[in-house]
């Protein structure tokens, strides 16, 4: 691989916006959980509910705060990286990503601060408003930025001008673009099946130590609930996101595959290695017709190769299609895991079977893994376009020294593994904690605070629902 | 019905959200600033705590400048970007460093120092780099097609130097008459001072400033040294000496707000003398705002909803104020 200027450019966009999904995945399920959980509390004023909450905003907040900064730089790196794309790109999806900051971005901070130093001065009752927008926020986010993709991967509604601008000519079908409605649905319930087994996998390395704790009963409880019924939604969404890509990007649907050669008939390759110089994959391992019936619910159906593409306008086939086989597997593996809790759930054994436990824990971060996966597959397999079939990647970078891209790349890797390491580092320390019984939070005035403080009751109430 | 001049509508607006941003994320990067001149760790709790319930929508004004400026100028955006691209990654780098301090700073004793550190430089660094970025845009970029036409290092002047001083000097008046108006006993005493110096540093950086840019472009000097224009000009640093008194005046008797609205004043007097030497141009002096625009289509669509947003914004913001009025307790952790 040659590191020129364009190169460095997609590997410093592909690192940062890499590192960022992570904290907007969490962002986003933990807002939800956290709007769960206080209501909760102030439905049943089981304290307990409250513990929690002070429990999982601590690292929330640590959450966001990476978030907002690891943000904040992809916000202007398609102006200083891909000026030509922004120039050309920006009176689409400006406007999208402008409306993200005013109706997602403001909301989240406006009302963060309320949420997180509030309790004692605002009462539950707004305090529990303030987190309910602190929630709508990141689902307002998920949505302009995923129309903004979507768009790019799937572009209607716009005309070019003069000066070789897309330039909108219909807002409804830019945002409702075809792709969008199934990004939509796979992101936001991948962001909260990874924040279930976030969640799952803390209380799991809880209750190994005591399977009696309230709290962590009631998270253990929560999550696997979450994994049992999202995860076969999920896979269920994504494969209708397929099926949309088949539809409208049946390049990256070949590269995904491994499929080079156009077949009637054609077969499912589990594994292999596809080469896109040879133009084969290799060590492939089969199931004759497979991948016809899924695509296209005939056993003889015909299923387009990337050969039917020139060669400068294929997508990597070696890297989608094993970012999407991880992906799979971490869905197939959430699946089992929310399958098997809800048969020991069914025995009254939950809490009780150290195996699941030591699953649920080495699952943790596997939701975060599909997530990345998944951007992987979907963006890689955008290439060799930024604007799907209109724009090309190579055409969409700034004049820009090489050299400077090159700096300006270390430099984010060196302060991003230091920075968001050890801000890892203090979301596990945190997490190694059990949450304690009366969760310490400012708010010693509160009195539904007060009512549960004796451990007795606590215990005695069953967690299970 | 008259015709909306949109994209004059939206340099409003943007140069709006500019100003909300340096008032705003100013002096919450200019209690950074000051940070590492407050002796004592518990006083430099305090100094955090009394930002960090705002400091995140305050920055939510820079994503709105960068996210706006994509939105509405999109030529302007892709050569400006460009044009200050080492100033511009030290400004997001700085900011990574300091956001986060705000919450690993009371995750750890033994590595407090080090986000302490990791605090105060990511505040100065980008204050230091919005500086030079500004001094960079008002000496004029150099523009062929839709591109920046300029080197990798024009950026680096002896103007943008002193605009990065300036700036930083700045930040750190309004950190330190915005610490008076919130604290209380030792911290709001050395606040005061802190105030003093960063006062007399400002002043002089701005009228060092104001001499140096007319200079800079024949279009500036016209604009502020032309008769009759004069006349609509000179009331600005005019009122920029009232506001200095008033600093000064108010730092003297011990006043608690009126250094910093002082402080405020003297930022709005600055940025509308920045917004009368650059109109009517976006990108000086190569690219004005009309030929920067998207398509009305565009800027129509964001009008929609920035028209009702804004003030919802605006609104719920100054909740959030409301809600963290009055002075920080000393001790106070937070919910950390």
């Amino acid at each position: 691989m040659e590191f020129d200027a364009l190169t460095l450019a997609r590997l410093q966009f592909a690192f940062t916006v890499s590192f960022h999904i992570i904290f907007p995945a969490i962002s986003i399920g933990l807002a939800s959980y956290l709007a769960v959980l206080e209501g909760l509390w102030l439905a049943t004023g089981r304290s307990v509910f409250l513990d929690l909450f002070n429990y999982w905003k601590k690292l929330f907040a640590i959450a966001f705060g990476m978030g907002v900064v690891s943000g904040i730089v992809m916000s202007y790196q398609f102006g200083t990286n891909w000026s030509v794309f922004s120039d050309k790109a920006g009176p689409v999806i400006g406007p999208l990503m402008g409306y993200e900051v005013l109706t997602a971005f403001f909301l989240e901070a406006g009302f963060l601060g309320v949420m997180l130093f509030g309790m004692s001065r605002v009462g539950p009752r707004l305090h529990f408003l303030a987190t309910l927008m602190v929630a709508f926020g990141t689902f307002l986010s998920a949505f302009w930025i995923l129309a903004v993709n979507s768009w790019m991967q799937t572009p209607v509604g716009h005309a070019v001008n003069a000066a070789g601008q897309f330039v909108p000519v219909d807002w409804w079908a830019i945002i409702f673009n075809p792709s969008f409605p199934y990004r939509l649905v796979h992101m936001l319930l991948a962001a909260y099946l990874s924040t279930a087994l976030i969640v799952g996998g803390t209380a799991a390395w809880h209750l190994l130590r005591d399977a009696t704790q309230p709290a962590s009963r009631i998270m253990f409880s929560m999550a696997m609930w979450m994994a049992a019924i999202v995860a076969p939604i999920q896979i269920v969404a994504g494969d209708l996101h397929g099926l949309n890509t088949l539809e409208h990007q049946p390049a990256k649907i070949a590269a995904m595959e491994g499929h080079f050669d156009t077949h009637a008939g054609a077969p499912m390759i589990l594994f292999g290695w596809p080469d896109m110089e040879q133009e084969r994959t290799l060590y492939a391992v089969e199931i004759p017709k497979l991948a016809s019936l899924i695509l296209t619910h005939d056993l003889n159906g015909t299923v387009r190769g990337l050969k039917e593409w020139p060669r400068e306008d294929r997508p990597n086939s070696t890297i989608v299609f094993w970012s999407f086989r991880v992906m799979v597997g971490a869905g197939l593996a959430m699946l089992a895991l929310g399958v098997w809790s809800l048969f020991l759930r069914a025995r009254g054994r939950l809490y009780g079977q150290p195996w699941l436990l030591r699953a649920a824990v080495a699952m943790s971060p596997v939701g975060l893994i599909a997530v990345i996966a998944g951007w992987i597959t979907t963006e890689v397999g955008r290439q060799p376009y930024t604007v799907y079939g209109l724009l090309r990647t190579a055409e969409s970078a700034s004049p820009i020294d090489a050299a400077a891209v090159g700096t300006s790349l270390v430099a984010f890797i060196v302060v991003y593994f230091a920075v968001f390491g050890a801000g890892a580092f203090y979301m596990l320390r945190l997490m190694h904690k059990a949450p304690a019984l009366a969760e310490p939070d400012l708010d010693p005035g509160t009195p539904l605070h007060a009512s549960g403080l004796m451990p007795g009751p606590a215990m005695e109430q069953e967690p299970r629902r | 019905m008259m015709q909306l001049d949109l994209a004059l509508v939206w340099a409003g607006l943007l140069a709006f959200a500019v100003l909300a941003y340096v008032i705003l994320d100013g002096f919450d990067l200019g209690v950074g600033i000051l940070f590492p001149f407050m002796p004592d760790e518990r006083y430099r709790d305090e100094m955090m705590n009394s930002v960090a319930p705002v400091w995140d929508g305050n920055e939510t004004w820079l994503v709105l400048g960068g996210g706006g400026l994509f939105a509405v100028f999109p030529l302007a955006y892709a050569i400006i970007m460009p044009a200050l691209y080492a100033p511009v990654i030290a400004l997001l780098l700085g900011l990574v460093f300091r956001g986060v301090a705000f919450e690993f700073r009371w995750k750890t004793q033994r590595g407090k120092f080090l986000w302490d550190w990791a605090f105060a430089a990511g505040s100065t660094i980008a204050a230091f780099a919005q500086g030079i970025a500004l001094g960079a845009l008002v000496q004029g970029i150099p523009v062929a097609g839709r591109a920046y036409a300029g080197g990798w290092w024009d950026w680096l002047t002896p103007f943008s130097l002193v605009t990065g001083l300036a700036l930083v000097a700045g930040y750190a008046l309004l950190g330190a008459t915005w610490l008076v108006y919130k604290t209380q006993g030792d911290v709001q005493q050395r606040a005061y001072r802190f105030a003093w110096i960063a006062g007399m540093v400002t002043l002089s950086a701005i009228g060092l400033v104001s001499l140096w840019t007319p200079f800079l472009s024949e279009a500036f000097l016209h604009r502020w040294f032309d008769f009759p224009q004069v006349l609509y000009v000179a009331p600005v640093p005019l009122l920029v000496a009232g506001a200095a008194y008033a600093l000064f005046t108010g730092l003297r008797r011990k006043r608690e707000l009126s250094p910093f609205l002082a402080s405020l004043a003297l930022f709005v007097l600055s940025f509308i003398g920045l917004l009368i030497s650059f109109f009517p141009y976006i990108v000086p002096t190569s690219v004005t705002v009309w030929e920067a625009a998207a398509p009305d289509a565009s800027l129509g669509f964001l009008l929609a909803g920035a028209a009702f947003l804004i003030p919802v914004i605006l609104l719920y913001t100054a909740y959030s104020y409301w809600v963290f009025r009055g002075k920080i307790e000393p001790g106070g952790g937070g919910y950390h």
